[in-house]
């Protein structure tokens, strides 16, 4: 029943006469008549708002796991910050919600210009030149830095930490096959990836991965990639890192989390050719894992291998101060099939949040929170490790933001209990590996833990409390 | 302008009325250019507020490694709560949207945008759940996406598909992956990939992105696929075609079961890049025309708002014989008893592996869902006439003005060209396309398809009003009128009532600013 169709039937008949047609199925007549539809889709048919809602409102209450009800220790790349109501008005103002790409700059400039704030933004948070105004998600920047890499190289060999998330590791896997990438897995010591001393043959175990049947020795890596802090919490040795890509001649991609950012120096400063991210943390809803944000930065040497668009400043005619998509050779649009990327819809919107949210945190805020994740990681992974068969699963490698212990039942049984008393105890690492992994020995007994700077102290210790009790039955 | 004949005025039936769909182009208080965030900046000030933890305050040392430790924090703006919302709304007074008028931005399908669908995206039991929680918890968004899957499955007519990819260009490659999966499986090689020269540009960089060589078909006098050329370019080392139906120019393919069985009879595979979708809503799917492969824009057919250049979501659902190589892991339906439906997670058996960090674009699957749920199969194909209808009413209204290049019933965009205004008064798509600017609406696509000279690409959509379209209509006539009339005039110096004149863009890029601190 329900539509948002403006037309009258006098109005159709008029139409219809104008354009020369006599009923509203002649405009189809250039489709053969043997593939028509015949008896319309197989379909409901069409219900009003108010039932609509209601169904959907039935379904988001079939949720248990919704952060309202219980409470947030998961993270994994997906966490549960603090969105204040400004960020959600402003980001939910329809100008910057109903737009499109700017292909019209003169009429663009507020999506423009909160591009290139955002682009200032995410260059300082990485501590590099360039950012580009976003992609997908956390994976898809990752396969586009990881393509970058390849191509300023010139070699197909990528040395991959095992301290990536797992979930990147299968989606670089899966576009390998596309681009003949040779990816090789290098597992972790501690939480730490231990860099191997030869170049050594390609890695055909990862699931998904896997170079095609009798491809040769990739050779040196041309790409090295690491993250910072890695999927487990712990902060890597990027000036290690650094010095191997030097001997190799490889580029050094760095996946950071943005929050973390704001108290460890960055991985610009540590050398990083190119910095990936998941942006989510910047104001975005967990949502289910989706829309997220795919952060992107780069050395300056690489600002004409960028995937996706690019904002830059200007001037328009009359010399006033104006913003306009920049670089656009690059693109899909113009370049085709030598284009740097395929990316073409992308994730404005949420960088356009990302800029709002880091304008509300400011220069304080950002650091403010990431000292309070830290701290709140802290205080909780001390008091679980004090549970009887809990132990540290990353030894003593530092970590922020989040940490991972093996756990003397399942974690999937932790899980299942803590819901019981009104928590999401974390995540499961051998939900998110899918089993066997170079990133832990005994996935199904370990779990990862995220605090945010919403977390308090009585729900840690109620949280550690619920979690003992798991553990013990 | 003697030469273009007779211009069509709007139907008497409906006679004259106040015009729609016009936003008053100039910015809402003055030109001033707004500062930067930066430039708003003021040390010591802030806005954020966080809640009382109670969690010891150790300092950052006792956290921190010194030499992983930051020196300094990282410098971003800092402004008062009341500041911030006045910067962001000024922002927002500085740029077109749907909300505000008109914007037939050909091949985008810039439709309005349901609320309702944004109080769905709201909902804490929707935004507020995490990814990764198991599936017991989270059953609620696990029916919702398979009722989504079940439901484009319908529409496009296939077996199976997948909600991973993010957008319509990562449902390309998703798509090309599961072409090189399938030729994999049966121990081929091929190493092609044909589509036409009126393919959107997403459509060549997948192809490269999925390990396959461009090869381009040209298209024929009637603006479809020239099917000589495509019988000349198949053999056994064709991987598969990608097409859009109807095309950029806005043309169904009238030979698309011919195209399909030529492909399928040299083993090659037919993909269906959903761009255009929304023009055969409810008429004809693209699994009955031969299609193998569909990926779908949901931003464009099913409404979710286009968030000023994104997010998206590009669903890509198969035929039969490809649903064991989807992405995974899938929503799935597990069982079904008294205690009602029970849904789960399944990998398919010899899945290409995950495309996105995720689930994919989840709240904007929401969105769609709800969209394809108040329209109904029979609210879908009224969507798609009226689109239909309402490109045509242009072409027609247009016709005489512009260049028709192909002046046949259209689909649900019209591909018109500048060509002649540009010969005869040295006036371009470019100009015309700033000018409308001034007019209060979006502009065209312009210079797309590449095979149209001064192409103007309109795509009204099925929801502007008969008024909106004659007050479109009316302004494009003013520019063809006055540009003929003026002999070109000042065509470059428009726009000239919006936020700022015509852009410098050869300017940005030849001396790049991509951040506040490049040129400081």
């Amino acid at each position: 029943m329900g539509d948002y169709l403006p037309h009258t039937e006098a109005e159709i008949a008029a139409m219809l006469d104008f354009i020369g047609l006599g009923s509203l199925d002649e405009l189809f007549e250039a489709v053969p008549e043997a593939l028509r539809i015949v008896g319309g889709l197989d379909l409901p048919v069409g219900q009003s708002e108010p039932d609509v809602l209601a169904h959907v409102e039935a379904l988001a209450d079939a949720n248990a796991a919704r952060a309202d009800r219980l409470v947030c220790f998961a993270g994994a790349g997906a966490y549960d910050h603090e969105v204040p109501p400004v960020v959600r008005a402003l980001a939910g103002r329809s100008e910057f919600v109903t737009s499109y790409t700017p292909y019209q700059p003169e009429v663009a400039q507020g999506v423009l210009q909160a591009m290139f704030e955002f682009q200032t933004m995410a260059a300082r948070l990485a501590g590099l030149p360039v950012a580009n105004a976003s992609l997908y998600d956390g994976a898809s920047a990752l396969v586009e830095g990881v393509n970058l890499g390849v191509a300023a190289s010139g070699r197909p060999g990528v040395w991959v930490s095992a301290g990536i998330h797992p979930h990147w590791r299968r989606v670089l896997g899966t576009f390998a096959a596309g681009t003949g990438h040779q990816l090789r897995t290098i597992p972790l010591l501690d939480g730490r990836t231990v860099w191997p001393a030869d170049a050594g043959p390609a890695d055909a175990g990862l699931a998904d991965a896997g170079p095609p049947e009798g491809t040769a020795h990739p050779g040196p890596p041309g790409v090295l990639v690491v993250g910072y802090p890695n999927y487990l919490g712990c902060l890597e040795d990027l000036g290690e890192a650094r010095r191997r890509c030097d001997e190799l001649g490889a580029q050094l991609v760095v996946a950071a989390d943005p929050v973390a950012a704001g108290i460890l120096r960055s991985p610009g400063e540590w050398g990083a050719d190119v910095v990936v991210g998941e942006g989510q943390a910047l104001g975005t809803a967990l949502g289910f894992g989706g829309p997220y944000l795919g952060l992107f930065a780069c050395s300056a040497a690489h600002v004409r291998r960028l995937p996706g668009r690019l904002v830059g400043e200007t001037v328009d005619r009359t010399g006033t101060t104006a913003y306009v998509t920049t670089l656009r050779a690059r693109e899909q649009d113009i370049r085709r099939e030598r284009a740097t990327s395929n990316v073409c819809t992308n994730q404005t919107l949420m960088a356009v949040t990302a800029a709002i949210q880091l304008g509300w945190l400011g220069t304080a805020g950002l650091a403010e929170v990431a000292l309070r994740c830290a701290r709140g990681a802290r205080y909780c992974r001390q008091a679980l490790l004090g549970l009887d068969g809990v132990t540290p699963l990353t030894g003593d490698t530092p970590v922020v933001r989040e940490f991972a212990v093996h756990t003397p039942v399942p974690a999937a049984t932790v899980i299942d209990r803590l819901a019981e008393e009104g928590f999401l105890a974390g995540v499961a690492l051998d939900a998110l590996t899918g089993g066997e992994d170079p990133s832990c020995a005994d996935p199904a007994q370990a779990l990862l833990v995220a605090v945010t700077e919403r977390r308090t102290a009585r729900q840690i210790d109620t949280y550690v409390t619920a979690f003992d009790k798991a553990v013990r039955s | 302008m003697s030469e273009h004949g007779t211009i069509p005025g709007p139907p008497s039936e409906v006679g004259p009325r106040p015009a729609g769909g016009r936003a008053a182009s100039a910015p809402l208080l003055g030109r001033a250019a707004e500062p930067t965030i930066f430039e708003l900046s003021e040390p010591g000030r802030a806005s954020f507020q966080l809640r009382t933890t109670g969690v010891p305050e150790w300092p950052v040392e006792d956290l921190v490694p010194p030499e992983h430790r930051r020196s300094a924090p990282v410098p971003l703006a800092e402004v008062s709560e009341r500041d911030l919302v006045g910067h962001f709304t000024r922002l927002s007074h500085r740029q077109f949207s749907v909300d505000l008028g008109a914007y037939p931005l050909g091949s985008c399908t810039m439709k309005y945008n349901p609320k309702l669908c944004d109080a769905v995206a709201a909902l804490p039991g929707l935004a507020g759940v995490h990814p990764a929680a198991p599936a017991p918890l989270v059953q609620g968004w696990l029916a919702l996406l398979v009722e989504l899957e079940d439901a484009l499955c319908a529409i496009t007519g296939m077996a199976a598909a997948t909600l991973q990819p993010a957008a319509g260009a990562a449902g390309e490659l998703t798509g090309l992956l599961l072409m090189r999966a399938w030729h994999d499986a049966h121990g081929e090689r091929r190493r092609r990939v044909i589509i036409p020269d009126s393919a959107h540009g997403t459509n060549p960089a997948s192809v490269t992105l999925g390990g396959y060589e461009v090869t381009t078909v040209p298209s024929d006098d009637r603006g479809c696929v020239d099917m000589a050329a495509l019988r000349a370019a198949l053999d056994t080392d064709v991987a598969g075609i990608m097409l859009t139906n109807p095309n950029t120019l806005g043309l169904f393919e009238e030979d698309i079961v011919g195209i399909a069985a030529a492909v399928h009879e040299v083993g090659g595979l037919l993909y269906y890049d959903g761009a255009n979708l929304n023009a055969i809503l409810g008429v004809v799917r693209p699994g009955d025309m031969g299609f193998d492969i569909v990926h779908m824009n949901l931003h464009k057919t099913f409404a979710t708002p286009h968030g000023g250049g994104g997010p998206g979501a590009g669903p890509v659902a198969v035929s039969a014989r490809l649903v064991d190589f989807l992405p995974g892991p899938r929503p799935v339906r597990l069982v079904e008893d008294e205690a009602g439906e029970r849904f789960g997670w399944s990998m398919p058996p010899r899945s290409i592996g995950r495309v996105h960090s995720w689930h994919g674009n989840a709240l904007v699957l929401a969105r769609a869902i709800t969209y394809i749920a108040v329209h109904g199969g029979d609210g879908l194909r009224r969507v798609a006439e009226r689109a239909v209808l309402n490109a045509n009413w242009m072409r027609v209204r247009l016709r005489g003005l512009y260049d028709v290049p192909f002046d046949r019933t259209c689909m649900h965009e019209v591909v018109l060209a500048a060509a002649t205004l540009r010969k005869e008064h040295g006036v371009r798509a470019l100009d015309v396309a700033k000018r409308i600017l001034e007019e209060g609406f979006h502009s065209p696509t312009v210079y797309f398809p590449l095979i149209v000279d001064e192409a103007l690409m309109i795509e009204p959509t099925e929801t502007e009003s008969l008024q909106t379209l004659e007050a479109l209509g009316e302004a494009l006539e003013r520019i063809a009128l006055e540009a003929a009339a003026l002999d070109g005039g000042d065509a470059a110096a428009a726009p000239r009532t919006t936020p700022v004149g015509r852009v410098d863009e050869a300017r940005a890029a030849r001396s790049l600013v991509p951040t506040f601190d490049a040129h400081r």
